[in-house]
């Protein structure tokens, strides 16, 4: 089972955190200081797993972010890579070309995404289709309801 | 500003360009807080907000939490949202409580009830909404409220496709969460059944519960095993085009192979001939796939190949009963030790140290010895390094021992700081297990001293002690290396003790040769006293007055030196103690007196190694692979020393070999014997345990000793000590019968989550208890985090009473520990309380009861109990001078709790009003229905 997932860019500026299993927030603030710091200071050519306390936390490098996420002892570390490599997938289809600021600017739509994929830090739907199918059928209902308080925006919100 | 997705939150993509545009992080946070302050008012402004509003205020808010700020008010608000018929206002609802709400929140009970509405909708993605939140919160509420519900939801045949996927991990959430909530397996052979779904999705989501949920009820789900080796095979078999979409860069369904072969670990390898012929088919398959040519050159299908292949020798491994297959999956991961892909070798030595533990693998796992050690020297990665070590100790045996041993010497010169420790304590066991002849350990040890010293903690050097005391043949030699290691101009002070402590047992062993006379044994340690600490100077003290009865000849040296003010007028008292005390020792004794009481000391009677221990206190996997190494009963333990007597193997790993777990227990010390798993036997089917002294264990919430139960055959008292998040609870067993107890076993449990709040460690018993004797046993305490269940301790043995019939006894009892126990309580005057009391002033954090007053209202009573909670009694604080307060702080090991009382007694109306105010919500809540209990 996966317990958590954090996107954060090479500055180590957190862009997206996920938890699966209930830490404490002072526990979350102190996992992803070390985890950032740690796998920042790592060289390219190392393996992309390392352990940190009884998880095995697997990461990898997209142009400027890290996708991290840990999983348990006894899970398995390839595919944690590729549930990284699927979502970062996902949110290229979504997004076209994804970027950090696309994140930045859209992080309910990435959380959105998340949830399609993984559920209770497994996986749900391992096909790039369904998942999309089912975003831009949330899409469909958002553009259905007109948005209100359209005139407010304009000014300061 | 790059395009915003969906409806698009204009005002929210500002504020996040204005932040983004902040030059400092004071610019930033000034923006910050004005928006703060903006969506403050708009929440209390009398003008109501529409959905769109909330909406986008309740993002913003979610933006400035995943910044890194506190968020401490909008709660409510994304509460309201949920109930919106709107998708998109719900979903950001969702968003917000999933990422934001704490599970004890007291906005719960109206999310559940949100929850529930959305359920029942007939909108599925409205469920779909539902389902997640359950999934991402998962709390204990929401169990109690949805456990029923959802096993029919999963299985019923009108549910779609994606709302039976998201069930089915929401179900698998709530269970890991609160195992004792979920209803026992009615629908296990429905569930089951989902394997055989037409819809992959639904398979793969299915799979991963059924997992979890076959570990605890194995007989209900056993079903899953055949119907996951026909959808494996059907998997295995296919092509990549069979499968669409679930195919992953040309590897058919490499998420949902891995699950079911997970899944097929749960279980031993399946007896019916046609599954077994299947599940081998598969397996071959997988290690054939393997030497395909790559249908892609991407990593990714490279990665997800290898994903199932490695998963694939894990089951290969779990069932150890091919040797054909475990022989073939060693060579695979042989060829992954010198592969490019850094991952790759990883893994590959990860996986051997498994395989290394098979008796049918361990020899071919020995083959790569070579390019094992090779991995240690060149690899670049520590983590990898890491890993070569970790195969090095599982693979070594008496073949091997002095090649790797000696390589392993060779890399701690250079190793990596972090890992340095480890490798000291895996070289001394290694050396130790397999020493064909002592000298060899002694060098060994010392070589380890002599190069890492400052990483030899106190249990490798106390141990080279005792098996050199124990061992007479090895005694002569190791004074003689000691003796040499300390001529060198640069020792260790490690090295300093070890040859103090052996010189001044067997220094006369060497004596005889001039170039290490007592005068020159005495003046070589004396040399090195002043540059060691205080300890090591007391342990050369003893040292030195053990020469006085080895060399009566230097003994007015060594007087001299006691005498010296140094010593004698020390500020440090241990040691001024003993040059005093040996001093006039040396002086009033005679020889024979003096011979007498610093004789050579006695061998150590000591089973276990106290290394093995050590090694798995700092890396818990330790502990497994040594347990499999136990379970595999053919292979030979090589364990020297069989002709000791007396002395016996110190590690005593063979005896293990042929006994049950209880000799685990022993041979690996304390640890073992305290469970916290929570499917234990301790556990019944529903979860909870009946408890024996369930009705009258809260006395124990104000009192620190007593009987926690007591029948006519046996009485159970506890006496508690506590030290900030330190708990000592000292048990007593009394036998009251006129036979003896046999298999006595007291164990510990703390069921579901207090495993993780509240650790527990048992100190081993005795298996006998003898007629009308007591027994006594400790069990310590560390209170991590608040908690707000009781441990329970199952004592169970055989006793025959005056019937004559051999009768098992078995019962749970509550143990005497709640969060109270660990106040500290804390003197204030009436200003700071209330002060205190107003901080504390968020709803959540206060919990209050009226309640009847159980027992007469007399304020010495009451006061005898409150000050038996743990916390300070203040007099003089209240106004009203009938009521009752008091302070103190709750220490756990993560944070300490600030925590206030306040009771107000209603004489005439016989009832009380409890207040308790506390910084974590959860634990005023929980005191608080402790105490109404009391009063």
């Amino acid at each position: 089972m996966m317990q958590f997932m954090l996107l954060f860019s090479r500055q180590g500026k957190l862009r997206l955190q996920k938890w699966y299993f209930s830490y404490l927030d002072k526990q979350k603030k102190k996992i992803c200081r070390e985890l950032i710091t740690q796998i920042l200071s790592r060289k390219p050519k190392m393996c992309a797993f390392l352990e940190y306390k009884d998880l095995k936390v697997v990461y990898k490098r997209y142009a400027s972010l890290y996708f991290c996420c840990a999983v348990e002892e006894g899970d398995n570390e390839l595919l944690a890579l590729e549930i990284i490599h699927r979502y970062v997938e996902l949110l290229d289809k979504y997004f076209g070309s994804v970027c950090e600021l696309d994140i930045i600017f859209n992080f309910e739509k990435a959380y959105f995404i998340l949830d399609e994929f993984l559920l209770a830090g497994e996986i749900q739907e391992t096909s790039k289709k369904q998942v999309l199918k089912a975003i831009a059928a949330q899409d469909l209902l958002q553009e259905e309801e007109t948005p209100q308080g359209f005139f407010e925006d304009h000014g300061l919100g | 500003m790059p395009a915003v997705k969906g409806d698009g939150m204009r005002g929210l993509a500002v504020f996040i360009s204005d932040i983004r545009n902040c030059k400092s992080k004071e610019a930033e946070l000034k923006r910050i807080n004005k928006e703060l302050a903006n969506i403050r008012s708009k929440f209390k402004g009398d003008k109501t907000l529409d959905g769109y509003q909330k909406k986008k205020y309740v993002c913003k808010l979610l933006f400035i939490f995943l910044l890194g700020n506190d968020i401490d008010f909008g709660h409510m608000e994304a509460v309201n949202l949920l109930s919106s018929n709107k998708y998109t206002e719900k979903q950001i609802g969702y968003l917000f409580i999933s990422v934001l709400i704490e599970a004890n929140s007291d906005l719960m009970k109206l999310i559940v009830q949100a929850i529930r509405n959305d359920l029942m909708s007939r909108n599925p993605v409205h469920v779909n909404l539902a389902l997640q939140c359950i999934s991402n919160i998962g709390s204990r509420d929401m169990a109690e409220a949805f456990a029923n519900d959802l096993p029919k939801l999963l299985v019923s045949g009108d549910t779609i496709d994606f709302v039976k996927q998201s069930a089915a991990l929401c179900l698998l959430k709530l269970f890991r969460n609160s195992p004792d909530v979920m209803p026992s397996p009615d629908h296990a052979s429905r569930i089951v059944h989902l394997l055989n779904d037409s819809h992959m999705g639904v398979v793969t989501s299915a799979a991963s519960l059924i997992e979890a949920l076959s570990k605890r009820w194995p007989d209900d789900y056993k079903g899953c095993v055949s119907l996951a080796i026909s959808r494996l095979s059907r998997i295995v078999t296919a092509t990549y085009t069979d499968l669409q979409d679930y195919t992953y860069y040309f590897v058919p369904a490499p998420w949902l192979c891995v699950k079911l072969l997970r899944l097929l670990q749960n279980y031993p390898p399946p007896e019916d001939p046609s599954n077994k012929a299947r599940l081998l088919e598969c397996l071959e398959g997988i290690l054939n796939k393997a030497q395909d040519a790559p249908k892609s050159k991407k990593v990714q299908h490279s990665n997800a190949k290898n994903a199932v292949l490695f998963e694939a020798i894990a089951l290969i491994i779990h069932m150890d009963s091919e040797p054909n297959l475990l022989v073939r999956a060693c060579n695979q991961l042989g060829a992954f030790l010198s592969h490019r892909e850094t991952n790759l070798r990883y893994l590959a030595l990860e996986s051997m140290c498994l395989l290394a533990t098979s008796e049918f693998s361990h020899e071919a796992v020995k083959k790569h010895q070579e390019t094992i050690i090779n991995s240690l020297k060149t690899e670049r990665d520590v983590s990898v390094r890491q890993r070569a070590v970790d195969l090095l100790y599982a693979m070594c045996d008496r073949t091997n021992a002095s090649e790797i041993v000696a390589e392993m010497l060779t890399y701690l010169e250079t190793a990596d700081y972090s890992i340095r420790e480890e490798m000291v304590l895996k070289v001394a066991i290694l050396a130790e297990k397999y020493a064909n002849d002592y000298t060899w350990y002694v060098d060994v040890i010392l070589k380890l001293i002599r190069i890492a010293g400052d990483y030899v903690s106190e249990e490798v050097w106390y141990r080279v002690i005792q098996i050199v005391v124990n061992r007479e043949d090895v005694q002569g030699y190791a004074a003689k290396t000691v003796f040499e290691a300390l001529q060198r101009p640069a020792c260790h002070e490690n090295m300093v003790k070890v040859g103090g402590y052996i010189l001044g047992e067997f220094g006369n062993l060497i004596a005889g040769d001039q170039r290490s006379a007592p005068q020159v044994q005495f003046e070589l340690l004396h040399s090195k006293y002043h540059l060691c600490s205080i300890g090591t100077r007391c342990l050369l003290l003893t040292t030195y007055v053990k020469f006085c009865n080895l060399f009566p000849e230097i003994k007015h040296i060594i007087q001299e030196v006691f005498r010296t003010d140094h010593n004698l007028k020390n500020p440090d008292a241990e040691l001024q103690q003993r040059a005093v005390e040996y001093l006039s020792m040396s002086k009033v004794a005679t020889p024979d007196v003096l011979a007498t009481i610093l004789e050579e000391m006695p061998p150590f009677a000591e089973k276990e190694s106290s290394l093995l221990a050590k090694l798995k206190k700092h890396k818990p996997q330790v502990e497994e692979l040594e347990s499999v190494a136990q379970e595999k009963k053919s292979r030979p333990q090589a364990v020297m020393a069989q002709d000791g007597g007396a002395v016996g193997s110190l590690v005593d790993l063979d005896h293990s070999a042929h006994s049950e777990a209880a000799a685990l227990v022993d041979i690996f010390g304390s640890p073992s014997t305290t469970t916290t798993s929570t499917n234990n036997t301790a556990t019944q089917p529903t979860g909870e345990p009946v408890v024996a002294n369930k009705d009258d264990y809260s006395k124990f919430v104000s009192k620190l000793n007593g009987v926690l139960y007591e029948d006519e055959t046996v009485q159970v008292g506890c006496k508690l000590e506590t030290r900030n998040n330190l708990a000592r609870l000292g048990m007593f067993y009394g036998n009251k019968t006129q036979t003896p107890f046999t298999d006595f076993k007291p164990v510990v449990v703390c069921p579901g989550a207090l495993s993780v709040q509240l650790q527990a460690q048992a100190k081993p018993m005795d298996a006998v208890v003898a007629a009308g004797t007591q027994v006594q046993q400790l069990i310590n305490f560390v209170c991590v985090q608040e908690f707000n269940r009781t441990p329970i301790i199952q004592v169970s043995f055989n006793y025959t009473p005056t019937s004559g019939q051999s009768t098992h006894f078995d019962k749970f009892l509550y143990l005497p520990i709640f969060i109270n126990k660990f106040f500290e309580p804390t003197e204030m005057t009436s200003e700071t309380f209330f002060a205190r009391w107003k901080a504390l002033g968020i709803p959540s954090q206060e919990s209050q009861r009226i309640f009847i007053a159980k027992h007469p209202i007399d304020s010495t009573q009451v006061n005898a109990k409150l000050t038996g909670i743990g916390a300070k009694l203040l007099s003089d604080v209240d106004p009203n001078p009938e009521n009752f307060v008091c302070a103190g702080i709750i220490h756990t090991q993560t944070q300490q709790i600030g925590t206030l009382i306040r009771l107000e007694p209603n004489k005439q109306a016989k009832k009380y009003r409890l207040t308790v105010r506390s910084s974590k919500d959860a634990v005023s809540k929980y005191l608080c229905d402790l105490l109404a209990d009391l009063f």
